[in-house]
């Protein structure tokens, strides 16, 4: 973490963008940091080969629920493609400060919840999510 | 080896303990650190460090059964310090100290051994609330495969245990209760005196949790008269991987082994083997000698220090820490009022900030060093109906100069989310 939060983080958190419950979501997962209890529930639209609809909720600290929060807006009416590569780089790139080590689990949260959530609608090899998962 | 056990007649002043603490000159980001996590784990004398490491540089060997020199002098070595912690305790002998890895491990050691000899479907277990991971997992397990039933004894909105409750639960006929004489979270020291007394006169056996209480309070188990004491030697200066269970001489004796292997035995035929005499009935395979050792030095220098000033000191400080905090607007501190009921833990919350996020904040921008989270007690901080709290916690190297920064980094973080 640097000095300080800035501002479109500290917005996201208080404003987080995609809040809420979708009514029929293609798939719906919920995922918590055993270390900290910030907890991330996501649901997605997938229709065709895109991700139409995507939406969150969850408590945590700020890291945990901004990265979230962007992470959604990089989702949105994506291809299913693109969104299967979406990867801890991007999440760091959005957010845009130096993540000390034992806060990494927070950022990356989110990121978790979409990729379990890919691999239970079948549209991502297990293997692959668990890939990524062993990196962070 | 020789010990060197330094006996002080003038208290030291806070600035002086200090020095003889190597990390406590470091910097984190830039800034001295200031460690406020010493409920997780303290830091170490060079006392500690240097009994360590002149026992590798001087004197190990494998310990027992050796028969030269430096096995004998690393015998002598582990033994002498079993003496010194069974002192520091007041147990009546030495061989009612149990080495152990940690707290942990000696609450599990008595789960399985006592447990299993003495606990059948449908006995009653008496916990708390507010027990730490390691006083209830353990049960769990012995309930789940024995049949037995688990209470608990709930916690006041004030942080302390409902005694009343208690005393209920206790008229039920519990084989074991098992309580922590200090909450790692709320701070709060409980009646442990009268706890055990009261669960005695219901034929109760009892377990204590020391593991907050031993490097902060002055312990003596005979006068508490517990049936086991649990504590670790990492809390109180001593070096991680070392442990301690006391019990009662006969409660030990009708004990079955915990773990079996080599030292535990006194013969070993193919089918079949019988235990060696206390402590070592207990300490299967090679034991953590020089953790041992360092865990002996860390008792000399707080007996040297003496644990009623440790104890005065953390009190002193508290109270500073608990009036500086209610300072800082949007904080809540959880747990007892009054220090006296309190040992030297402060668990807060401040506004709708997340703990992890103060505790960057404060790691990065003050080199403050406090833990944030559920601290290992999730049912006690869904009881207060928390996700995390942040907790400081102090010892007999906290300044009242650290608490200052402490606060400077909480108001800090409030401008930080613009509260």
């Amino acid at each position: 973490m640097s000095m300080d939060y800035r501002e479109y983080i500290l917005d996201h958190y208080r404003d987080p963008r995609n809040y809420g419950r979708l009514e029929n979501p293609t798939v719906h997962v919920e995922d918590s940091n055993p270390l900290c209890g910030d907890q991330v529930s996501m649901d997605l639209l997938v229709e065709g080969d895109r991700v139409t609809a995507v939406r969150f909720q969850g408590r945590g600290c700020a890291i945990s629920q901004a990265a979230t929060s962007m992470l959604t807006e990089m989702v949105e009416g994506k291809s299913v493609e693109e969104v299967v590569r979406l990867g801890k780089d991007d999440i760091l790139e959005a957010l845009g400060i130096p993540i000390s080590p034992a806060r990494m689990k927070c950022a990356f949260l989110g990121l978790r919840v979409l990729h379990k959530s890919l691999v239970l609608a079948g549209l991502e090899r297990p293997e692959h999510a668990e890939e990524r998962d062993d990196e962070l | 080896m020789q010990d060197v056990v330094e006996v002080r007649r003038e208290p030291r002043s806070v600035e002086e303990i200090r020095g003889d603490f190597p990390i406590l000159s470091r910097q984190v980001h830039g800034k001295p650190l200031v460690y406020l996590d010493s409920a997780a784990s303290s830091q170490k004398p060079l006392a500690v460090i240097e009994a360590m490491n002149a026992y590798y540089r001087s004197s190990h060997a494998n310990v027992h059964r050796g028969v030269y020199e430096i096995s004998e002098e690393a015998t002598a070595a582990l033994e002498r310090a079993r003496t010194k912690v069974a002192r520091f305790i007041n147990a009546r002998q030495s061989r009612q100290v149990i080495f152990t890895r940690n707290t942990t491990e000696s609450i599990n050691l008595v789960a399985y051994s006592w447990g299993w000899a003495n606990i059948r479907a449908g006995d009653l277990i008496v916990l708390t609330t507010m027990e730490h991971h390691s006083n209830l997992v353990p049960w769990q397990l012995l309930a789940q495969r024995s049949g037995a039933r688990l209470e608990f004894v709930p916690v006041s909105p004030e942080g302390l245990l409902q005694l009343d409750v208690y005393a209920r639960l206790l008229e039920q006929g519990p084989k074991l209760v098992a309580f922590t004489q200090m909450s790692n979270v709320l701070g709060t020291i409980n009646p442990v005196k009268e706890m055990i007394a009261q669960a005695h006169a219901a034929g109760a056996v009892v377990l204590v949790d020391a593991a907050q209480s031993a490097p902060h309070l002055p312990l003596d188990v005979q006068e508490l008269d517990a049936d086991f004491v649990c504590f670790s030697g990492h809390k109180m200066l001593g070096p991680t991987g070392i442990g301690v269970l006391y019990g009662k001489r006969e409660l030990l004796e009708a004990m079955p082994p915990f773990l079996g292997g080599g030292d535990m035995i006194r013969s070993v035929s193919l089918r079949s083997s019988t235990w060696n005499d206390l402590p070592w009935k207990f300490e299967a395979g090679t034991p953590a000698i020089a953790e041992a050792v360092g865990l002996g030095a860390a008792v000399d220098y707080l007996s040297a220090l003496g644990m009623e000033w440790v104890r005065q000191h953390e009190r002193a400080i508290t109270a500073y820490a608990l009036e500086r905090l209610q300072t800082v607007p949007q904080l809540r501190i959880y747990g007892p009022a009054s220090g006296e009921q309190r040992g030297g833990v402060v668990s807060f919350s401040l506004a709708d900030i997340h703990p992890h996020d103060l505790a960057s904040i404060l790691d990065q921008e003050f080199g403050v060093a406090i833990r944030a989270g559920h601290h290992c007690a999730q049912p006690l901080m869904e009881h207060l109906g928390l996700v995390a709290t942040a907790r400081a916690s102090f010892y007999v190297y906290t300044l009242p100069e650290e608490i200052d920064v402490l606060v400077q980094g909480l108001r800090r973080a409030l401008e930080i989310f613009q509260l």
